[in-house]
């Protein structure tokens, strides 16, 4: 009983999960494109949820579906609001994009090694959130503070461009 | 006999009573017990919310015309109070308008996608000692996680309008959510850090002192259950208003309505909404509140818990003590505390600029929640005659900082850039 539905909820998510990634891939507006896109997210989370990764499939939700994706969607606001709807089919773009994904499938199946199975890890019991930061904080410190001070570096770096654009064109309006 | 009952008296736990009498008669069937349990945790939510909100909507336009020397709606029974019941059956009476522009699709959604939500996020507020619909030890993440989609439903209900009165109110809303977010989680983290559990439940417990609720004399008992609340120390003061404060825009209320600002927007992205979608846009907005509400109290109001006439329950020797008011009543008074405030500050406070609300956000509120977190974890871990003095610099010193920092300089011409 308890594994069936399991096993149905599974698949309940799966099958969502690939029917909105086809239509984020096939829609043809921006918008659609990008709500199909967060549906896969909350899809994902979802997955997540049933690994009782409950930690990980609520951070994918809120900072993905919830803060990547409202950016995305204001950028497709800012972006040229004309151009929304005529996005016609490349070809050459569609097989090349094919070809990507059937190559990146590849890889993932031989570094899985599907057909040898080994053992995973046990899953450490009890509350995931701390030993995920202890973790963190111990073992992965160095690469976990990297990351901050290259997300803070990309963060300076925008600004920095912004302004010099800003800062030309002041200069070429005062000349 | 008498004495047993007064024991076994427990007006605090008379729905936890009610719920494992249920599942105890139908225990011959666990199918049916465990759906009866799921029910019992649902249907009330969404039976008592809806009704909230009507009682909401009155008491805000009552409260209003009272602050604007009116008498507010007092036509339909006796204080006007039929009105949310007249305004439903109009609502429900109007004739459904969508633009011929319209995306169908995205404005049929836009206003369940709204309900939904708001109603999802209740599942982990405690509503008194065992009353957590879902006891979930990611609990206030799932509460902001699910709770921002209600962002992105705002922006898809602008978007599918094809109205830049719509649109303009998404993208503003858009800009001002993502802005306050930042500030209100941070603003939600100390009382984390305090329990060390984002399980709400344990969040609210860790707030009572419960050696002292549980012996001693009656005046023990009430400071023991009322004097832990998290407001009551330098960080949880500073940490409840920037909480307050950033979920004002959160739900759009005054004085940060820019997305719906209705002298320069129409009604922002609820202009092509009529009929039932704008009521169920205000269902939303209203559960939302609530719900916001109740994470505020939960998080540094104690919840559930409140001074009370609290007698032994008589079971276990460490059962907690029994209680005359029961808990949900102190969390449904802290709630519409919290809206009676709401509805005061937007009657008194004009409408921010949209430059002065991102400077707000990210100069004020995002520093003052960060420098809050250091205070609380000095607090925590430092014993008590150090702690006050440390958290109290650090928290009020940080409010005094940026106080001095922000200080407008002057009013100068000023610039717009996005709208």
């Amino acid at each position: 009983m308890e594994s069936f539905v399991s096993s149905l909820v599974f698949w309940v998510f799966a099958t969502g999960l690939v029917a909105f990634s086809v239509l984020t891939v096939a829609g043809r507006s921006p918008v659609s494109s990008a709500m199909s896109l967060v549906a896969t997210m909350i899809f994902v989370g979802g997955i997540l949820i049933t690994l009782q990764a409950y930690f990980l499939g609520m951070m994918q939700v809120m900072v993905y579906a919830g803060a990547v994706m409202v950016l995305f969607l204001f950028i497709i606001m800012l972006l040229n609001l004309d151009q929304e709807s005529v996005r016609k089919k490349a070809w050459v773009k569609a097989l090349s994009g094919v070809a990507l994904c059937g190559g990146l499938f590849w890889i993932l199946l031989g570094g899985l090694g599907l057909g040898q199975s080994r053992p995973l890890p046990p899953v450490p019991q009890g509350s995931d959130i701390r030993d995920l930061g202890r973790l963190l904080f111990t073992e992965y410190l160095l690469p976990f503070e990297l990351t901050a001070v290259l997300l803070l570096v990309a963060i300076v770096g925008v600004i920095l461009l912004c302004h010099q654009v800003r800062d030309r064109a002041a200069k070429k309006g005062g000349a | 006999m008498m004495c047993t009952l007064a024991a076994t008296f427990n007006p605090d736990r008379v729905l936890v009573g009610l719920a494992e009498w249920v599942t105890n008669a139908l225990s011959a069937w666990p199918a049916l017990s465990s759906l009866a349990l799921i029910l019992m945790s649902t249907v009330p939510l969404v039976a008592i919310f809806p009704g909230c909100f009507a009682v909401a909507t009155w008491l805000e336009r009552k409260g209003l015309g009272r602050f604007q020397n009116r008498i507010g709606p007092n036509r339909t029974g006796p204080f006007g109070l039929l009105q949310p019941a007249a305004d439903g059956i109009k609502m429900l009476l109007k004739e459904d308008i969508v633009p011929a522009q319209a995306d169908k699709f995205f404005h049929f959604w836009a206003p369940i996608l709204a309900v939904v939500p708001a109603f999802l996020v209740l599942a982990v507020i405690p509503f008194g000692r065992q009353m957590v619909p879902a006891q979930l030890d990611i609990g206030v993440l799932y509460f902001f996680g699910v709770g921002s989609m209600s962002t992105l439903v705002v922006f898809v209900a602008g978007w599918a309008s094809r109205n830049k009165y719509s649109m303009l109110g998404g993208m503003r809303a858009i800009a001002q959510v993502v802005s306050y977010e930042a500030a209100l989680v941070l603003a939600a983290v100390p009382p984390i850090m305090a329990a060390g559990s984002m399980n709400t439940a344990h969040i609210v417990e860790s707030q009572i002192v419960a050696e002292w609720v549980s012996g001693g004399n009656i005046l023990v008992q009430n400071a023991g259950s009322l004097l832990g609340w998290h407001v009551f120390t330098p960080w949880g003061f500073c940490g409840f208003l920037l909480f307050f404060v950033a979920s004002l825009a959160e739900l759009n209320r005054s004085p940060f309505d820019l997305p719906e600002a209705d002298s320069e927007l129409v009604a922002g992205h609820l202009t092509e909404f009529s009929g039932f979608k704008y009521a169920l846009f205000f269902l939303a907005e209203y559960v939302n509140l609530f719900a916001i509400a109740a994470l505020a109290a939960t998080l540094y109001l104690g919840g559930w818990s409140g001074p009370n006439f609290f007698w032994p329950a008589g079971l276990a020797e460490s059962a907690p003590p029994a209680a005359l008011v029961p808990g949900f009543v102190w969390l449904f008074a802290k709630m519409f505390a919290m809206l009676g405030v709401m509805i005061w500050i937007r009657a008194t406070f004009p409408r921010l600029r949209v430059d002065q609300l991102m400077g707000f956000a990210w100069k004020f509120l995002l520093p003052l929640a960060l420098a809050n977190i250091v205070s609380a974890a000095f607090f925590i871990r430092l014993p008590w005659w150090a702690a006050w003095p440390i958290s109290l610099g650090l928290s009020f010193g940080a409010y005094a900082a940026l106080c001095v920092v922000n200080r407008q300089k002057g009013i100068g011409p000023r610039e717009y850039r996005y709208a």
